[in-house]
Order: C-alpha cells, then structure tokens, then sequence
C-alpha cells in the first residue's frame, strides 16, 4: 500500500530574496507558527520579507520547529544566533525551544494579514488545518475582536483533505473543479465533516459526479464558516489567510454569501501566522533595547 | 477588544465574550464562577499591551456547554454569577 497517492499532500517549499544582505540589517526577526496540520517560519529584516518556509507539522512540535526555521535559513548563511527576536505561535507555540515569546495566533494572524493585505483590513478569516478564526482589527493590525472555533473540523483544512482523498482529487485541484458545476447543488451537511463524507459517499453512490460533491461541500463550508463571522460582524475590506486560502471553490462561495469580495495578496496566505509573529519579534525587539 | 471564547459544534454556540475595553482586570469574575472558568493575567491576543484582563481559561474553552450548565437551569434561571460579578459589564454568554 505504500505506492498509495496521498490525493491530500500539498507542496512544501521554501523562498528567499537574495538581493537582501541579512548582514546589514539592524533587526533580524523570526516568526515561526507550528500549526496543527503546517508549519512556517518566516524571517524579516528591518520588518522586511527576507524568507520563509512552509511544510507539514510533524508529531514532534519542538522538532517541527526547528525544522522550519533551519528551512528558511537554507541557503542564506544565517544561524539561530543571528536572530535577535523569535516569536513562536500556532498551537505549537510553547513547544519552540528557541522563541523569545510566545504569542496567539489570533494576534499574529491579525498583524500578519494587515501586511499581506494592507492597512484597509478589517476581517481576516484564518482557515487552518483544524480551527477557524474570526478576527475584526483595525488599521494597524490589532484585534478588536476574535472569535475561534478549533472544537470542531467543519470548515477546516482537514475536512477538506478528507474530501480530496475520498474523491482522489489533488488537494490543489479541488477548488477549480468545484467551481465547473453548471447549477449548484445543495450543500451537504455543514456542522461535521464525519456527516459530511458518509452524505457524499452516499450522493457518489447515487451516481453524482465528483464535481457536483465537491461543490456541495465547498458550500457546505463556506455556509459554516459565514455563520462563524456574523457574530463578530463582518465589516469590509475582508481577508482570507490559511490554506483555504488558496482553494477558490471556498473562498467564491464564501464572497457570494457575504456580498464581499475578498482581498488578493501575492505573499502566500498560509505564511500569516509566522509573519505576524515575525512582525511582533521586530516590535518586541525595538522595545528590549529602549 | 470583544474575545469570544468557546466554541460552535453541531448542537450549538456557546461562547463566553468578554470585552477587554471594559474589563479593568479586577478579578471579581474569577471567584465568581463555581467552576474556576477565568482566569486573569496578559492578555494573550494583544502582546504589546501590559495591562491585566480576564480570560476563560484553555482548559474550560472546549466544554463551556457543559461547565456552564450549573448555572443555567431550564427555568426560574438566577442571574449568571460571572455576570452579575462584574462590575464593569465586560461578560455576556452568548446561549
């Protein structure tokens, strides 16, 4: 069963910008977010991109850790020690041995999606493996208000790999072929993912093509998730960040039943965790040596 | 800041808000509450700030519906204690 093709697993890759000198820089900062289901560091120079990481979380948050930032160092000539600040978050954010501070995710993802997306954001949806974020900020990036739902799966990376292996659909593909159904179907059950796979196995049995399934649970998704942000009322411009980020048969949906549309950034939108924390890593640093 | 605290699963919403503008970070909420829900320190979602707020604690965020429940018969339901603690009216639950 080993040759079995993990319909699932998403690239891995690293990036960075080789016209920078990370010598001459007067703050180096790290954020690194060790999620659920990803990792990211992120390493900024002055509050500048220099580079970043993103791979899978393993069972060992230190390591994963650890793995992330020597990642995003690769190639660069850099070191731990030349780090002056490291901020750690996600839900591994006190298993980072090298971490100055540990900080929410909530508060990085705020920060880091006010630099993605630009100071006019306002709502930044975080979809990530196994929870879902709500967050109101304002201009700066601070939160006015959060809500986060990591109870439950609906509406999270991990239903919607569920969903890619149960039709063997790459990951990465889902989005666009949910989006060729000619009418939309209604949406299969929106409050669990274990409901929502035995309902489609069931419409697949009923001879619906994987189109039609994906899009009913596309919808089934963004309906989940919209209810999420009416309690902290959505006010525009809106942002997604996380994986699903990145899946437009979601984000389409979700923009049709907010009558929003949501912003674009050419920074990946998995990496806001990491680049908030490396944001506050600057912010915490200037403050150490006042 | 509004931090809602809790969780949406497939029998409902049950969220404890607190609003960290209005909280003064007293303490009053912690006592208050039979079963140990807050907790007062750094407001973890707000790193750059050093004053004290109330927060639900990690270990109580998952199971609101079930801690909570003492507090809230079916009738002749009393004011929620965490509520009528605080003087500054920074808590409401959202069930």
């Amino acid at each position: 069963m080993s040759d079995k093709k993990e319909f699932w697993r998403w690239k891995e890759y690293r990036w960075h910008d080789e016209a920078k000198d990370w010598k001459a820089a007067d703050i180096v900062s790290a954020g690194v977010d060790i999620g659920s289901v990803s990792s990211q560091a992120v390493i900024m120079l002055d509050g500048e991109l220099f580079a970043f990481s993103n791979q899978r979380t393993g069972f060992d948050s230190p390591e994963s850790a650890n793995k992330a930032i020597i990642w995003a160092m690769e190639g660069t000539g850099m070191t731990l020690d030349d780090i002056h600040f490291s901020v750690g978050t996600g839900y591994g954010r006190v298993n980072v041995p090298f971490a100055d501070k540990a900080i929410t995710e909530i508060a990085c993802h705020a920060r880091g999606g006010n630099f993605m997306y630009g100071s006019s954001v306002r709502t930044i949806l975080d979809m990530g493996g196994q929870d879902c974020k709500a967050i109101r900020c304002d201009e700066r990036g601070k939160v006015e208000a959060f809500l986060m739902n990591d109870k439950c799966a609906a509406g999270t990376g991990r239903g919607m790999e569920v969903f890619a292996d149960l039709l063997s659909v790459p990951i990465e593909d889902v989005g666009e072929m949910s989006l060729s159904v000619e009418k939309e179907p209604e949406p299969v059950s929106s409050t669990c993912v274990v409901f929502a796979k035995s309902e489609a196995s069931a419409l697949l049995r009923e001879g619906w093509p994987k189109t039609k399934v994906l899009a009913a649970y596309c919808s089934a998704m963004a309906h989940r998730v919209v209810t999420l942000l009416e309690r902290i009322e959505v006010e525009k411009d809106f942002a997604i960040t996380g994986g699903i980020g990145k899946n437009s048969g979601v984000v389409k949906r979700i923009e049709k039943e907010l009558g929003l549309e949501a912003l674009t950034t050419t920074y990946d939108s998995q990496i806001a965790g990491a680049l908030g924390g490396a944001l506050f890593g600057m912010a915490l640093e200037k403050k150490r040596r006042k | 800041m509004i931090a809602n605290y809790g969780y949406k699963d497939g029998s409902g919403d049950f969220f404890i808000a607190i609003d960290t503008d209005k909280c003064d970070g007293c303490g009053d909420c912690v006592p208050a509450c039979p079963n140990g829900v807050f907790a007062v320190g750094e407001d973890p979602n707000d790193p750059l700030c050093d004053e004290p707020v109330a927060m639900v604690t990690d270990q109580e965020r998952r199971k609101l519906k079930y801690t909570c429940a003492q507090c809230k018969p079916d009738h002749d339901r009393p004011p929620l204690p965490c509520v009528a603690a605080c003087k500054p009216m920074a808590i409401e639950h959202s069930w």
